[in-house]
């Protein structure tokens, strides 16, 4: 019965089987619509982000500010470390498709060898985001955060090349550290059923005499003037201000306090390098086993490469989104 | 497996002899264009710190007028260059490392068009809604600082 195989003369077109759709294979369309997705999530993100900056557009902190160290330098180079960071991140890009390119010509040492400095780019990458996030932890000056939740920033006008300059102050420099009776309270030590975190290094009242003390020191709040630069008040005002509103001294950044500014910018730092290191991370795990793929001779018996091309392709949407994270969170 | 490369960016204004001399030629290409973005975000120059237009007044006119011309009537200039040099690197990043260059015409839509429409969509939705709010900040009755 040759009538039940149905032969509907439209073998070896697009639509009859037995062709690829689009010229690409199934795994790298599904590579490339999962990218489409992730894409979205990522703008999702950033969209949040500027969501967030525009309620807050004349109170946001200046990312050069915020993100100007490097490690083992000392002094103020803002941008130079991400610079770095995206460059190196581009450059693993680069060795990449050359381990594509290495493959297409079946040239199996070529291709060890560009994944192997891939994954070492990866690191590279990965190392500084945590690195970087270690230092904004950290933080630097310390700040007072007030009633309302904003933050305090202390400061003053320095003569540098003839111009006037405002220099951030760290609260160390010049809080007057007084014997504090109030010691941390802890189970074990006061009500069994209630603990509280660590104190601040400084109580209000020892920063208050400091800034007493020290007639030039200035406050400097995180309204955005004209220039583009935080408003600096009067000592009249400084001093007012932190009397009145101060409540707790603030030094790095966490989900809670933010000493740069508001919560919400450290808590999309935090969220969005965190996503997006997570993305290089498990990247680079997946370049590993590639790797070791590639060493023992997988894809010379398949006689293809095209594995390497897939995890290729999720490779350089890594560091598509950073082009972006880059501009989002470091430029604009 | 025969691997075709169409060797040339710029729309033929840059040739390379093969896909390995392409490749760093977009690097090179890519590197320059960061260098610009940190030498600008370091430098600030104070032509780019100011709108370069204000909002037409008026009527139904000048309304489309703010819209067409939104970016250069909202933004400072200096984050719209960087918005600009953001999109070149991507479009070079997937068309060259990526190479979409070398995919079908319907898989490069399928993927860019999908993406340009929904974030499209998502940032203008955001963004709007975000700047009612800070005016409901700025504007309302809501005690803000201190």
């Amino acid at each position: 019965m040759n009538t039940t195989v149905a032969t509907t003369g439209t073998e070896g077109k697009t639509w009859g089987g037995g062709t690829d759709p689009l010229k690409a294979s199934y795994g790298k369309m599904m590579m490339w619509f999962f990218i489409v997705s992730d894409a979205l999530t990522f703008s999702a993100f950033l969209a949040a982000y500027g969501f967030s900056r525009f309620k807050f557009i004349d109170s946001w902190p200046i990312a050069d500010e915020v993100f100007t160290h490097v490690p083992f330098f000392h002094g103020n180079y803002p941008m130079i470390y991400v610079a770095f960071m995206t460059f190196v991140l581009i450059m693993s890009s680069v060795t990449m498709v050359l381990a594509v390119d290495a493959g297409h010509h079946m040239n199996q040492k070529k291709v060890t060898w560009y994944m192997f400095l891939t994954v070492i780019g990866g690191l590279i990458f990965v190392g500084s985001q945590a690195w970087e996030w270690n230092t904004f932890i950290k933080g630097e000056y310390g700040a007072v955060k007030t009633k309302g939740g904003n933050i305090l920033q202390f400061g003053e006008y320095v003569n540098e090349d003839g111009e006037q300059k405002f220099k951030r102050v760290a609260i160390a420099d010049f809080a007057k550290a007084a014997h504090g009776d109030r010691v941390q309270h802890e189970s074990k030590n006061g009500l069994w059923y209630e603990t509280e975190g660590a104190l601040p290094e400084y109580t209000i009242d020892e920063v208050y005499n400091g800034l007493a003390a020290h007639e030039n020191v200035l406050i400097r709040n995180q309204i955005i003037n004209d220039e583009g630069e935080k408003t600096v008040l009067t000592r009249a005002e400084s001093l007012k201000q932190l009397k009145a509103n101060g409540t707790l001294v603030v030094h790095g950044a966490n989900l809670k306090v933010n000493e740069y500014g508001s919560p919400l910018f450290a808590d999309f730092f935090f969220f969005i390098t965190g996503f997006h290191g997570f993305h290089v991370f498990s990247g680079v795990v997946i370049n590993i086993i590639i790797f070791f793929n590639v060493i023992i001779g997988t894809y010379e018996r398949r006689k293809n490469y095209e594995m390497v091309e897939k995890v290729g392709l999720y490779w350089h949407f890594v560091d598509l989104v950073w082009v972006f994270v880059f501009t989002f969170f470091y430029l604009v | 497996m025969a691997h075709e490369h169409k060797l040339e960016i710029f729309r033929g204004l840059w040739k390379f002899k093969s896909n390995i001399q392409k490749i760093w030629g977009v690097l090179a290409f890519l590197t320059f264009i960061t260098l610009i973005e940190v030498g600008l975000g370091i430098y600030k120059p104070e032509m780019f710190m100011h709108t370069w237009m204000t909002p037409f007044e008026g009527g139904f006119l000048a309304t489309l007028g703010n819209i067409f011309f939104s970016p250069l009537i909202y933004m400072k200039p200096l984050n719209f260059i960087f918005i600009v040099l953001t999109i070149v690197k991507a479009y070079y990043i997937t068309w060259d490392f990526m190479h979409m260059r070398d995919e079908t015409k319907a898989l490069r839509r399928m993927v860019v068009w999908t993406g340009v429409f929904l974030i499209c969509y998502l940032v203008f939705i955001l963004l709007q809604e975000a700047g009612y709010i800070e005016g409901v900040y700025t504007n309302g009755y809501i005690k803000r600082d201190f």
